[in-house]
């Protein structure tokens, strides 16, 4: 063996902070592959790094903020939305992204999530959908499936569970789709997609916590949901939004759901402000003012 | 290192002699110390602030968004100010309330900014329209953990106008969430309200690092305990984090960095407390009572002064402008020489701990306390003095 032989490198390592390496997620968890199909979906869209923020809440997946190598942001819980909604107005030409949990995205910060999609924010949310509250040990979320035990759950969840891409199409998102972090290629594509796009956009990532949510409902390690993932995966582009909800163990459909062309937020302000103000008006490209 | 002053953008300062209530001076001192991004949730008695302001964003590149509430509101300023705008919130009791996570968040992110209170009576709904100064303590220790804030607390319109100007300098300066304290009365009462040239108005500008991107630590302070700031897109690729962090932003989970952090996030006010105090004072050479104030009550007390002095008593006012950090060094040079201090607050007793604590029983401290939905009547304060110096 000689010692020139070069180390495999992750191809994505210069969108890394490496020294931040090893990074706090369990073996088998799926954010980290969700991550590794983001950064791909920012170089195949040769997206201007300097341009984008991140911004995640609080969580295992809000962790994420901390290791890419973005202008980033590790806010509060459940309010990433409002921060990224502040970045993306004040600095309209950012590329902003708001990348979190299930509980923090829909729990605590749902009425965010309304908000901005209500108002046609331009900005992507990815929301990684592990069922449960992966940071503090595996409570119930508003994802998690009927029956699926969590610890504040023992004797099984009996909630109503959330469809997420019901709710954000529901809402007014402009694009909305969901993948699995079984389908690395698929949601590497649909992000890159996304990155392209206008509006609100909401991507969901259904991925393991073997951990937490897995070991307490006997569903094996991270290789075996993979497997579930793999097997009960159905790709329904033009399904219903309203169809796509989630079960215990039950099929997952997959796909894009919504894409469509609509004013933003500031789209919507400036037609306003210029048909009431009229040449008063100076079109908003964000703050000026040197401060 | 400190920053040299610059004038304000003409653009956003509305020069002229108006008459304003201290809701909208508050507004128009905001946009003349360049604040171009407001995000809020309406609520009496602040409404008048952001409603004046909706109005006047469109006219000078700024921005408003009314958002879904005021945690929402109090995070969404955050967004602008990192995206390179001076930005503020604008609320009352309830809406406090829910701002507190993120006044900590303001805190150890080390985001300039301000935050408008226009108290009213609490606690919960209290008295909607009606004046308090009840929040006192709650914008000092509001959110959890420990950490030093800055207050300031104006009595007129006129002042609101000043002191909102005077309130961002602060922020840009120490890097810190400031709060405005107005109340109900100084909220909604009308009066002249002289706005300077932009040339006569100093701002302190935000001190932009000068490291190039890979170079930069977010929170590296410098020699006045003061991290630089970036704005995003400028190419540093930085992280910022609400967890216990080290100067590159990254999170520690140690007492060492805690330690680091904590003590220097309250050093900086605290060790430049007489830099940023900022009192009014009257009568108090020679004074055998002082009392001291701050905002309406200021007002109240003034006149009580008056009718003591008329009765040849010798008191000496002191109201103080910046409540937070509390002019511990001017009341400690009074202590030998006074009898007394007389502390007049629209709450049950709250600054006036601090008072005591500084005094520590080397002269008499007294309250006049009021729970709030009026003035007070200057008698009572009047009575007061002359039962201290008795
Ligand atoms: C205001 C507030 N409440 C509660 C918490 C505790 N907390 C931290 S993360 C979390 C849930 C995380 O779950 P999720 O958003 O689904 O992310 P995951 O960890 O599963 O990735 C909670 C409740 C907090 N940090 N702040
Ligand atoms: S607890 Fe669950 S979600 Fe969190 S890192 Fe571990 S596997 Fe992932």
């Amino acid at each position: 063996m000689s010692t020139e032989e070069k180390k495999p490198t992750n191809p994505i390592e210069p969108l890394l902070r490496m020294e931040r390496m090893p990074h706090i997620w369990c073996p088998g968890c799926g954010i980290g592959t969700t991550v590794n199909c983001f950064a791909r979906a920012l170089e195949d869209t040769k997206t201007d790094l300097d341009k984008t923020a991140l911004v995640s809440g609080i969580g295992c997946t809000g962790r994420v903020a901390g290791y890419l190598k973005l202008d980033s942001f590790h806010t509060t819980h459940g309010r990433p939305i409002p921060f990224a909604t502040g970045l993306k107005l004040a600095n309209p030409k950012l590329n902003v992204v708001v990348y979190s949990g299930d509980g923090d995205l829909f729990a605590i910060g749902g009425n965010h999530f309304i908000h901005a999609a209500r108002r046609n924010i331009d900005i992507l949310v990815i929301c990684v959908n592990n069922y449960t509250y992966g940071m503090t040990g595996g409570q119930l979320t508003p994802t998690t499936p009927y029956s699926a035990i969590a610890s504040t759950a023992p004797y099984g969840n009996f909630e109503k569970t959330f469809n997420l891409p019901y709710l954000a199409e529901s809402c007014g998102a402009a694009f909305v789709a969901r993948w699995t972090s079984y389908h690395v290629r698929q949601t590497a594509k649909c992000m890159a997609e996304a990155l392209g796009k206008k509006g609100f956009r909401f991507i969901e990532i259904i991925s393991p916590c073997p951990t937490l949510y897995q070991r307490r409902n006997k569903l094996g390690d991270g290789l075996a949901f993979m497997k579930y993932l793999k097997e009960n995966s159905v790709r329904k582009d033009d399904a219903q939004t309203k169809d796509v909800g989630l079960d215990f163990q039950g099929e997952i459909t997959v796909g894009k759901f919504v894409d469509r062309e609509m004013p933003t937020f500031l789209d919507d302000m400036n037609r306003r402000l210029s048909e009431t103000m009229g040449d008063k008006y100076e079109k908003y490209e964000g703050i000026k003012t040197k401060i | 290192m400190t920053n040299k002053m610059i004038t304000a953008d003409p653009k956003g300062v509305l020069t002229g002699s108006h008459y304003l209530d201290g809701d909208h001076a508050c507004c128009e001192g905001a946009l003349a110390a360049g604040c171009r991004f407001v995000a809020g949730y309406p609520i009496t008695p602040s409404t008048e602030v952001v409603e004046r302001f909706s109005a006047r964003c469109p006219q000078v590149g700024g921005m408003f968004i009314q958002m879904e509430d005021e945690i929402a509101s109090s995070i969404a300023i955050y967004g602008g100010v990192w995206a390179g705008a001076k930005a503020m919130t604008v609320t009352s009791g309830p809406g406090f309330s829910l701002m507190m996570e993120h006044i900590g968040l303001g805190v150890m992110l080390e985001t300039p900014c301000v935050f408008v209170n226009v108290q009213r009576g609490g606690p919960s709904t209290g008295l909607p329209t009606l004046p308090g100064q009840a929040d006192m303590m709650q914008a000092r220790w509001g959110s959890h953990g420990d950490y030093e804030i800055i207050a300031l607390s104006p009595n007129s319109p006129q002042e609101a106008f000043d002191l909102t100007i005077e309130a961002f300098n602060l922020s840009e300066q120490y890097r810190v969430p400031v709060m405005m304290m107005l109340d109900e009365c100084v909220g909604h009462m009308t009066e002249k309200v002289i706005i300077p040239k932009a040339e006569e108005i100093k701002i302190y500008p935000r001190r932009f690092t000068k490291a190039k991107p890979g170079e930069y630590l977010p929170y590296k302070p410098g020699p006045d305990m003061v991290p630089d700031l970036v704005k995003v897109g400028d190419g540093h690729r930085f992280h910022i984090t609400g967890l216990t962090h080290d100067e590159r932003g990254y999170p520690v989970m140690n007492h060492i960095c805690q330690d680091q952090l904590v003590r220097r996030l309250m050093d900086k006010i605290n060790k430049n407390a007489d830099k940023i105090t900022h009192l009014e004072e009257d009568g108090t050479e020679g004074a055998e009572c002082v009392v001291v104030s701050y905002g309406i009550t200021s007002r109240i007390a003034a006149r009580a002064i008056d009718m003591a002095r008329a009765e040849g008593l010798k008191v000496g006012h002191i109201q103080c402008k910046v409540v937070w950090p509390f002019p511990a060094k001017r009341i400690l040079e009074l202590v030998p020489k006074v009898k007394s201090f007389v502390m007049p607050e629209m709450n049950m007793g709250q600054v006036v701990l601090e008072l005591e604590r500084i005094v520590k029983g080397q002269a008499q401290v007294s309250l006049v306390p009021h729970a709030g939905g009026m003035v007070h009547e200057p008698e009572v304060i009047l009575q007061a003095i002359k039962q201290s110096l008795k």
